[in-house]
């Protein structure tokens, strides 16, 4: 028996499906199951994590609800998958944010963003908050460049720190990898097979989320937030390069590299994370786990409101309200990076991690 | 095109071109096919919509004859090739004529099912042997069934579940009406200008098992839905359609005693008879566990486990050979000695371990090779093992008890190539045609090959599709 209730279920579930098969060409899970006769809480977490919810095997499968069986792969994953990061969080007794993470996450944003508005308040040039300012500069004449470059970087590496503690040990409790270290191939693969969303496809249909038909969306929407967020991360290093590199400073004009990426970013953030929370609000109670509801719309609602405050601050920045909206995007911007290990953001890394190692498992039984 | 008078819901009667009852691949096919012909068609699903398909449920592959290897099949499997199959596993209890043209007909079948939505991929782990033969499906049957009923729906088919036909009206071999029980609206009356019979066997009507069967079909366990059971079938033999095939024949296999009574599918089966020995309930081996090799071995053990008293064996393997076959879904029993397995299994010990001793003491030394007929064999007992016997030495010893589980019968409706019934003068029906199961016996005089009763399905679904269309056409 295992730690937890999940992952008795999820043992039993992956015993059923061991027996049975018919889902292997449906996504990574199943081929990865059947390298295994038995499972540890550390395989449980592996399947758990490369599980990308398309639910195919739901609809396809002949034992879920109501047949006895009671076979639902999808839910039991996705329970087991938001206790896995609970479980690896770092340091440990920070792993209680996962409880109550959406009022975690809202009361730090509301706090961070607080915090912006009061900082800006007390410590700005003479024309306040509500200022007008332009030109180079303009930004940094509220807060610092350098105060700015610091908080930031210290949130951002902490964020770092904590992730690669918690994956470490993630890694450790999958077991040892059947051939030593993780390969630079084993890694190509995985940044494929994670960039293009490969095994959130319904095995090529399509992904199911409302109903039995294959219409999902969420890989689209998906993209758009993935990679909205990836060119928002861009445009800030492009902008920090040119910062201290080229010494130009921002705002920079709407043609310049910068500020093109992090609109494109941007809109891809609103659309995308819209796209997301309405699937998420559509999607078939059964394939629900209800559990993580706060967990994931409070990182969609991050999503949201960095992309959105920031693409507000583009179209305002020339105005009195460039004051109170850089404070309220670098206060979203912040609760993001310092949340990041405590909040749906690991999805990623650690489903990143276990393509990694699923590609590795392919390699060797090759 | 919408039926030719109102309307389903208003508890009126209505006419379709075609009527189809039943609603797993057979009936999908006809149903899709008939569509495409022109029809207008409605299908009649007795079981509720998760339940939805019958056995096709859990089916997972379909044996088409082709002539050349394909992206998901390892190589060519001739017309010939097939019929030989077919002629051997049936002992030649078959129609030639029909079985070739459904032959001929299944090649074409592998590129019409993706055409109607269904997805292929190569042969599922442990199933290597059918890599050539037999092409799977994407996720599984219920994979399947749910693209056919997405496409039928998406031409303008019309589907009602729990839909159960209680009569129907046929007046000198052609079919009227059919009366139909619904769980709201109540009774109504369906008329059509054709109907196509694919509602499956009747494995799930115990009583009428026992008719052939006697008391022992109440240990039988069936490995599909408890809505197979043949009323449609029955309601046709009974309004003057000709009989086919023998009623004590079926498809059966051993699976775990432990499986609900129905509906346990495919992972209830055990593959591991090879690994050891079987016995029955006085703890005696009853047939050579090494005869052939999977799946050619598979479709036997129902039957035979049948024959035996109280219709239960166990499956004795060692500790040795646990890694040798597929997980199972009930784990195997265990004792450290052969006794304790005994008293586990309410086996008589010494019974059973003089069984376990006898064999073990006829084994000769071999090269042990499960993929091929190999030389581990036993001397001096009876019956032998002739392939791939080994001591069972090792603690702890290990046992599944197994039981008869039934996936369809082949007693049915006789039917000509076209599809169409043969009333038992002889004549051809003039409007109803059959496909699937309830035909099967035409093509399965015994015997099995894997990947069949949805070739049957499907070809036999296509034809009866089109030609029931083409006679409301005409």
């Amino acid at each position: 028996m295992h730690g937890t209730r999940i992952l008795d279920e999820a043992d039993r579930l992956m015993t059923v499906c061991n027996s049975c098969r018919y889902c292997e060409g449906l996504c990574a899970v199943f081929p990865a199951m059947e390298m295994r006769r038995a499972f540890s809480d550390g395989d449980l977490n592996y399947l758990a994590n490369l599980c990308h919810s398309c639910g195919a095997c739901y609809v396809d499968c002949q034992f879920s609800p109501p047949h006895e069986f009671n076979v639902n792969v999808p839910k039991t994953l996705a329970v087991a998958r938001a206790e896995s990061y609970a479980t690896y969080a770092w340091p440990q007794a920070l792993s209680g944010a996962f409880a109550r993470n959406g009022l975690v996450i809202a009361i730090i944003a509301a706090l961070s963003m607080a915090a912006f508005i009061l900082g800006f308040l007390a410590l700005n040039d003479a024309r306040g908050l509500f200022g007008v300012r332009t030109g180079p500069g303009a930004f940094y004449k509220l807060m610092p460049h350098n105060a700015m470059a610091a908080l930031f970087g210290a949130a951002f590496l902490y964020a770092i720190l904590a992730l690669v503690m918690s994956v470490r040990a993630f890694w450790r409790d999958i077991g040892p990898p059947i051939d030593g270290r993780a390969d630079g191939g084993s890694i190509f693969q995985a940044i494929r097979d994670a960039g293009e969303l490969r095994y959130l496809h319904g095995g090529g249909v399509g992904c199911y989320n409302e109903d039995d038909k294959p219409t999902d969306r969420r890989k689209l929407f998906h993209h758009l937030t993935f990679y909205g967020f990836l060119l928002c991360f861009a445009a800030t290093s492009v902008a920090t390069l040119y910062h201290y590199l080229l010494g130009r400073e921002a705002p920079y004009p709407w043609w310049d590299l910068p500020v093109v990426l992090g609109t494109l970013g941007g809109i891809g953030l609103i659309v995308g994370s819209i796209g997301l929370f309405v699937a998420k609000m559509r999607r078939d109670p059964a394939l629900l786990d209800e559990n993580s509801y706060g967990m994931d719309v409070g990182f969609i609602a991050m999503l949201l409101l960095t992309g959105f405050t920031g693409i507000l601050l583009l179209i305002l920045r020339e105005t009195a309200a460039m004051g109170p909206l850089l404070a309220l995007h670098l206060g979203a911007v912040f609760a993001l990076f310092i949340t990041m290990p405590y909040g749906k953001f690991v999805h990623g890394i650690y489903r990143f991690v276990a393509l990694v190692r699923y590609a590795q498992e392919r390699r060797t039984a090759a | 095109m919408s039926p030719t008078s109102s309307h389903r819901a208003d508890g009126m009667s209505s006419k379709y071109d075609v009527l189809v009852i039943g609603g797993g691949n057979a009936a999908l096919c006809a149903a899709i096919s008939a569509r495409r012909g022109g029809a207008s068609v409605l299908v009649l699903e007795g079981a509720p919509k998760f339940y939805r398909g019958g056995n096709t449920r859990h089916t997972r592959n379909m044996r088409c004859a082709h002539d050349a290897a394909t992206e998901i099949l390892t190589g060519p499997y001739t017309e010939d090739e097939f019929w030989e199959d077919l002629l051997r596993v049936t002992g030649g209890q078959t129609d030639e004529v029909l079985a070739r043209h459904m032959i001929r007909e299944s090649k074409d079948i592998l590129n019409w099912i993706v055409e109607q939505g269904v997805r292929w991929q190569p042969s599922l782990g442990g199933t290597l042997s059918l890599g050539r033969t037999n092409s799977f499906f994407l996720g599984g049957g219920r994979a399947m069934l749910n693209a056919l009923y997405l496409t039928a729906e998406r031409l303008g088919v019309d589907v009602e579940y729990d839909a159960e036909v209680t009569d129907l009206v046929i007046e000198d071999g052609m079919f009227l009406a059919a009366r139909l029980k619904r769980p709201i609206n109540g009774e109504t009356e369906i008329r059509a200008i054709s109907l196509v019979a694919a509602a499956g066997g009747f494995e799930a009507n115990i009583e009428w098992l026992k008719q052939y069967w006697g008391e022992a079909a109440d240990n039988f366990l069936i490995r599909g839905t408890p809505y197979n059971r043949g009323s449609i079938l029955k309601m046709l033999l009974d309004k003057g359609v000709q009989e086919v095939g023998d009623p004590t024949q079926c498809h059966a296999v051993a699976i775990d005693a432990r499986a609900p009574k129905f509906d346990g599918g495919i992972i209830t089966r055990h593959d591991s008879v090879v690994f050891g020995i079987v016995v029955n309930k006085h703890a005696q081996r009853f047939y050579d566990e090494g005869e052939d090799i999977w799946p050619k071995r598979y479709a036997i053990w129902g039957r035979l486990v049948a024959a035996q008293p109280d219709q239960i064996a166990y499956i004795i393997f060692d500790s040795t050979v646990v890694t040798s076959f597929m997980p199972t879904l009930f784990p195997p029993i265990a004792g450290q000695t052969v006794a304790e397995l005994a008293r586990k299994l309410e086996l008589d010990p010494a019974a059973l371990e003089k069984t376990v001793t006898e064999f073990n003491a006829a084994v000769l030394s071999g090269t042990f090779d499960h993929t091929i007929l190999d030389d581990c064999r036993t001397e001096g007992i009876t019956p032998p093992k002739t392939h791939w016997a080994r001591k069972i030495e090792t603690p702890p010893y290990l046992a599944y008890p197994v039981r008869p589980g039934i996936t369809f019968t082949y007693l049915g409706t006789r039917v000509n190539k076209e599809a169409r019934m043969l009333m038992a003068d002889g004549k051809p029906s003039g409007n109803m045609f059959a496909a699937g199961e309830i035909m099967a016996g035409n093509v399965l005089g015994k015997g099995y090959a894997a990947g069949m009763g949805m070739t049957i399905g499907s070809v036999f679904g296509r034809i009866a599709g089109r030609e029931a269309a083409k006679h409301a056409r005409n």
